[in-house]
């Protein structure tokens, strides 16, 4: 871990200022830094920042504060009541241990598991542009099949992020200037393409102050979390959906994957083909088929184009079951 | 020295009588309250107070070169750096268990982020960052980081655990002319101990004087090797683990921090210490080989096995003697006239491969037990009726009786308790949601050994006894049951025996490992006990074996004499010592035992689930039941890792261990571990030890993983030869309709 | 050339009841803070990167990967780590029942679990749901699947597992007990 300099953020206003690398719950950051993965010549400490709320908004959602913890928001009980799915993501994720450390804006801003960007003695266009990617041709079992580029198949490990995703999160940040915007978490992330080393839209020192929900979204919440061991592992593939019937007809399908992609994957295509469908697994083969039309192993992962297909339609089946 | 040779069964003991009524009693562990409050120090925790220096080791990031410079004026320019020790004696890895020889790096790279140089700084934050600006040139030389098409280069070592090849009549004829043919090929990856605690070292240098704190399990052949690797003469090193955050053969040989820690304690002029990262323990210990094994089993029609052979190929670093000994089951556990048991070395340029749990049974019966199942169903007979036809009356390689046996006795006994009887009888049909369920037993034995080891007890004027060995507690309940053995054998209640461990300025022992250290170093505490006892004789002037020792009396005829009355103000010290003889050759000794398992695998995604694990063993005089059946457990558990789970991955490209951390090399969590069976049958063998027990650390990871891969195989009808089972493996022959709804 | 950072700082931490003063680097963690500067070698070092378990603390609390967190930033919370759970003499119940179910063997993760289960009963106490709960609406009561779950963070390569579970069963009920 290189030196760096410290100082804590009194007010969310001056924190973007003060020209360093966040850090909150650090459970990823310092993780990186000990390895000098990550080299922050300062660290602005916004722990004490008042982003710890959870309130609800005019339209009927939720903003919750940046520095919520994973497991006070996955115990929150109108996340339990009324998104379900997220509440789920949340306790599939980590240990109890991290989730009571790891913040909701932490979580958003995660970096890849791939154990070649994790290796600084290793090619990483990720870590250092230009390097080439160790994974490519090496041992990529966990990696991308969705989204990828020559340059970089890492994936988000985040599963959060992707019941957010399925849920049409909103990020809402502030800028150096003091001005704010609000990001739809689908225009948050960012494919790899030649720049994987850039993995979202956020500007330099913008900092993220709260997720927005929408009012809830009726229906069958279900997260599903397939991984090699039972607990504490990260998802090979995972499926966030809220499902809402009606008539014996499907008539909302939310649905976004982690463990495919370089971001929480959501192809509305896939939504839009179920509509108006009968529960029946011909139809859910259809949105797989769409789901997966452009996927490609890398060898090692493989496995996770069928294994996507069957957690999709086991879901959907499941959701949409005594309807 | 007051000596016991193991060349006769041992008769009837102090401990058979149980006067005092403590050996075998599941007594809480003699260290818990220290472990339970954090006040048991383990290697890295000594020296709190005192000016130390810390250390962190330097990787070379290459698969095989040559050192051509190492520029370390960066890294020793940083405010707070006190040296940066590079040079031949660095260790690339860890020791070999076999002997005092250390693997020096002598100017080379042998494997990929191996230690090249230490740095030692004020701060462990200083030394850390530092470790980043050493500069290493190399002159990259060829590497070969797998077995792929290598294979035929494998050489016989004669430096292994075992001879590289046992044969017996003509194999290769004898399964030509076989009515049944069985051959299949099995490979197990590389797997790593992982114990909790990193290696890790604190060395102190008085003059000439230098004294090591590490986590090891062989002090005795540890000292010397920690002496060769420093370069000092043993005599002049004192080595202390009093306690060992876990080992599992990763700390039979001293790792590279013992050496690391004392050469720069040296150069810095203070105390230096070092623990290693995870990702050095991943990379720089050692670790277990990768093994591709052909079984290969000729029968007659109607199932009884006439030949058998098992042949393993397995890697280990050039020049290094050590394999992994798969077949050592395979010698005494099935039957057969011809027999073929080989092993070859394949050269890889990856970390050194090691000792690991079991080494042999963990590896070799998953194979085995694999095929049993898989040629008992061939025949149309249920798998235990299957050993049962083929169940050997003596070892069938030597001829020898079996001191003792009772595998089928564990069968018989598990099939009950498990209810084997409501097995699927035909694969794949037995479903319940969405997960298939299955039943699946296998066999365990794992072979037993005695080593030489001595112990002294020092009886104290006011009656307390003190046990002082060199022997060490690796998490086995040493401390324990040399308490409980000393104990009964002096009629003490046991809060009146102390055990002191883990130094080598105590006499010499077995250490812990290949699970004979509680026969070895217990049966050095009987040998002294005994002659405790026979002091106690003389000075009452009766016949030792009429005198009963209870509660700190001696009772003799009617008289009851308190031992301090015995001992008139003085304390007697006397030493006891083991020795292995003629029972070790004119027997055939194991413990024995059957796993059963019953497992869900999802119908789709194919992620597997152990619901239930029992395992019933026989394994002599159990001297803990509860630190036993803990031990048992432990077995099992590295039984569902090593099937489902684990696999240490190397990129053949570069040699790099690609998993090298907890977050990717999956070991078992409490989720994957249902609640779990473990009985010991009552059991005696005389001619194991005078304790009249045998090994039982690892026994139950012999074979259980083979019970999970078998149980895999009736819930799905899949049969997978490549573990860990992983759901990649299942999910291409997975039923095509996924879900709960069938 | 690199700026010159100021390597060390001064700090005030809280441990146990007891207030430290602290002139440590600012890259110390919390769990090296304790173990190489005030000597509280009860909290474990078992990967470092939060993927064990063995150095959890509890801060305000709450149970955390002390290696995974600066001691700078712990300035005013509440610490408590294995020795101030208990102390042989005066065990907590839940180190108790750890000795009593044999819930470890070398010992290394044991002051990790111990003080983990501790935060985890706490958690139970407050209604949070698991991946293991089958509704997450409905509050939490405590199962062996529960247990299993809830514990998944604190690895033991000895295996003690089983009766890990057993122990916080009994310690559990005891506490009750006691409260």
């Amino acid at each position: 871990m290189r030196p760096f300099d410290y100082a804590r953020a009194g007010n969310v206003a001056e924190a973007g200022q003060m020209a360093g690398r966040f850090i909150a719950g650090g459970t990823n950051l310092l993780d990186l830094m000990k390895l000098e993965v990550e080299t922050p010549d300062k660290l602005v400490d916004i722990t004490r920042l008042p982003l710890r709320g959870i309130e609800e908004t005019d339209d009927g959602g939720l903003r919750i504060g940046a520095l919520v913890s994973n497991a006070d928001l996955a115990a929150d009980p109108r996340i339990r009541r009324d998104y379900e799915v997220l509440s789920r993501a949340l306790l599939a994720g980590a240990s109890g241990q991290l989730r009571n450390k790891a913040t909701t804006g932490g979580n958003l801003l995660q970096r890849t598991r791939c154990s070649y960007f994790y290796e600084p003695s290793q090619p990483c266009n990720k870590r250092e542009p230009g390097s080439g990617c160790g994974a490519i041709g090496g041992f990529n079992r966990i990696h991308a099949v969705l989204g990828t580029s020559d340059k970089c198949i890492a994936t988000h490990p985040s599963d959060m992020a992707v019941a957010m995703r399925a849920l049409d999160a909103v990020v809402e940040t502030q800028k150096v200037d003091g001005s704010t915007r609000a990001i739809a978490l689908g225009e948050f992330y960012r494919l790899p393409g030649d720049t994987p080393e850039i993995e979202n839209v956020l500007e330099q020192g913008e900092l993220i102050t709260a997720v927005r929900l929408p009012k809830p979204f009726a229906g069958q919440h279900r997260y599903r979390k397939v991984r090699d061991r039972a607990s504490y592992a990260f998802a090979l593939v995972s499926v966030a959906a809220v499902v809402r019937m009606d008539g014996g007809k499907i008539a909302e399908a939310r649905l976004a994957f982690g463990g495919l992609a370089h971001m929480p994957w959501r192809d509305e295509t896939v939504e839009k083909a179920l509509i108006g469908q009968e529960p029946a697994m011909a139809n859910f083969d259809k949105a797989a088929d769409i789901l997966l039309a452009e996927a490609k192993g890398q060898g090692e992962n493989d496995f996770k184009i069928p294994l996507a297909r069957r957690t999709l339609k086991a879901v959907l089946a499941d959701a949409t079951k005594g309807a | 020295m007051n000596k016991h040779v193991m060349n006769e069964a041992i008769g009837e003991t102090r401990l058979d009588r149980g006067t005092q009524g403590v050996i075998g009693q599941g007594v809480d562990r003699y260290e818990g309250k220290l472990k339970v409050s954090g006040k048991a120090p383990y290697a890295y925790e000594h020296l709190i107070g005192e000016k130390v220096a810390y250390g962190f080791v330097v990787p070379g990031p290459i698969g095989r070169a040559r050192v051509k410079s190492i520029d370390t004026a960066k890294a020793r320019a940083m405010p707070g750096v006190l040296a940066v020790v590079t040079g031949d004696a660095i260790m690339h890895s860890s020791a070999q268990p076999m002997g005092p020889d250390v693997p020096a790096m002598k100017g080379e790279i042998f494997h990929y982020n191996q230690p090249v140089a230490l740095v030692v700084a004020e701060t462990f934050e200083t030394a850390r960052h530092a470790s980043h600006l050493v500069e290493v040139d190399y002159e990259p030389l060829e590497g070969h980081y797998e077995m792929e098409g290598r294979r035929e280069t494998g050489r016989a070592s004669d430096g292994g655990p075992m001879a590289a090849d046992t044969k017996r009549g003509d194999f290769e004829k004898a399964f030509a002319a076989s009515e049944v043919q069985f051959d299949r090929t099995y490979t197990t990856p590389s797997y790593h101990a992982a114990a909790m605690e990193p290696h890790a070292s604190v060395a102190k240098w008085d003059g000439d004087q230098l004294t090591v704190w590490s986590s090891c399990q062989l002090l005795d052949l540890n000292v010397k090797q920690i002496a060769n690797g420093v370069g000092v003469d043993a005599s002049k090193v004192r080595l202390l683990s009093p306690y060992i955050g876990g080992g599992f053969g990763s700390k039979l040989g001293i790792g590279p921090d013992a050496v690391l820690a004392a050469l720069g304690a040296r150069e810095v002029g203070r105390p230096v210490k070092l623990a290693l990262t995870r990702q050095n323990v991943f990379q720089a210990t050692s670790r277990r080989g990768e093994t591709i094994q052909r079984v290969r089993i000729g029968a007659t029609k109607d199932g009884r096995i006439t030949c058998f052979a098992h042949e393993t190929d397995t890697p280990n670093a050039e020049g290094e003697g050590f394999f992994e000994p798969s077949g050592i089951s395979t010698v005494f556990l099935y039957p057969g006239d011809d027999r073929l048991v080989t092993h070859r070395v394949v050269t890889t340029d990856v970390l050194t491969t090691s000792a690991v749990r079991a080494p042999g049974e963990a590896t070799g019966m998953l194979a085995t037990e694999s095929a049993l199942d898989e040629l008992a169903e061939q025949f149309g007979i249920d798998p235990i009726a299957f050993r049962k036809l083929n169940e050997p009356e003596k070892d069938p390689q030597e001829d020898v009786p079996f001191s003792s046996r009772r595998l089928l006795e564990c069968i018989d006994e598990g099939a009950r308790r498990f209810g084997w009887a409501d097995r699927p009888s035909k694969p794949a049909t037995r479903r319940e949601g969405e997960w298939l369920v299955g039943y699946g037993m296998a066999s365990a034995s794992r072979a037993n050994s005695l080593m030489a080891s001595s112990a002294e007890i020092e009886m104290s004027a006011d009656g307390r006894a003190t046990v002082k060995t060199s022997m060490t507690d690796i998490g086995t309940g040493t401390y324990t049951i040399l308490q409980q053995i000393a104990a009964e054998m002096l009629g003490l209640p046991l809060d009146r025996v102390d055990v002191l461990l883990g130094d080598t300025s105590l006499p010499a022992s077995s250490g812990s490992g290949g699970s004979w250290g509680a026969n070895s170093a217990g049966s050095s505490v009987f040998v002294a006990a005994e002659a405790i006892v026979e002091e106690f004789a003389r000075r009452l002037d009766v016949d030792a074996s009429t005198l009963t020792l209870k509660d700190g009396h001696a009772i003799a005829g009617n008289r009851q004499i308190p031992f301090s009355e015995i001992l008139k103000r003085e304390t007697l010290t006397v030493t006891g010592k083991i020795e292995p003889g003629d029972t070790s050759d004119n027997t055939n000794q194991a413990s024995y035992g059957a796993h059963f398992a019953e497992v869900a695998v999802n119908v789709t995604t194919g992620e597997t689930r152990v619901r239930r694990l029992l395992t019933v063993g026989t394994a002599g005089r159990i001297l803990n039941m509860k630190t036993a059946t803990s031990q048992c457990y432990g077995g099992q558990i590295w039984g569902i890792g090593y099937a489902l789970e684990e696999e240490l991955v190397v990129d053949p490209r570069s040699g790099l261990i690609v998993n090298h951390d907890l977050a990717e090399y999956h070991v078992p969590v409490h989720a994957d571990v249902p609640k779990l069976d473990v009985v010991l049958l009552e059991d005696r063998d005389p001619y194991a030890s005078p304790l009249a027990g045998k090994g039982i650390g690892e026994l139950a990871i012999a074979g259980v993983g083979a019970a999970i891969n078998n149980a895999v195989y009736n819930a799905t009808g899949i049969r997978v030869y490549d573990y860990p089972i992983t759901m990649d493996k299942l999910l291409p022959r997975l039923p095509e309709e996924v879900g709960a709804a069938a | 050339m690199k700026r010159n950072r100021r390597a060390k700082r001064s700090m005030k931490l809280k441990i146990n009841g007891v207030e430290h003063e602290l002139d440590i680097d600012m890259r110390t963690s919390l769990l090296d803070a304790c173990r190489d500067h005030l000597g509280l070698t009860g909290s474990k070092k078992g990967c470092d990167h939060g993927q064990c378990g063995a150095c959890t603390m509890l801060v305000n609390g709450r149970r955390i990967n002390s290696c995974l967190t600066l001691a700078v930033m712990h300035e005013g919370d509440e610490i408590t780590t294995i020795e101030g759970i208990g102390e042989p003499g005066n065990l907590h119940p839940m180190q108790e029942a750890f000795l009593h179910h044999d819930g470890f063997q070398c010992g290394y993760c044991t002051p990790g679990q111990i003080v983990s289960a501790v935060g985890m009963l706490g958690e139970v106490a407050d209604g949070w749901p698991s991946h293991a709960s089958a509704d997450v609406k409905a509050g939490a009561a405590l199962s062996g699947d529960e247990i299993r779950e809830r514990m998944s963070g604190n690895l033991c390569r000895c295996s003690a597992y089983p009766n890990i579970v057993d122990a916080i069963e009994t310690a559990s009920a005891k506490m009750k007990e006691n409260a």
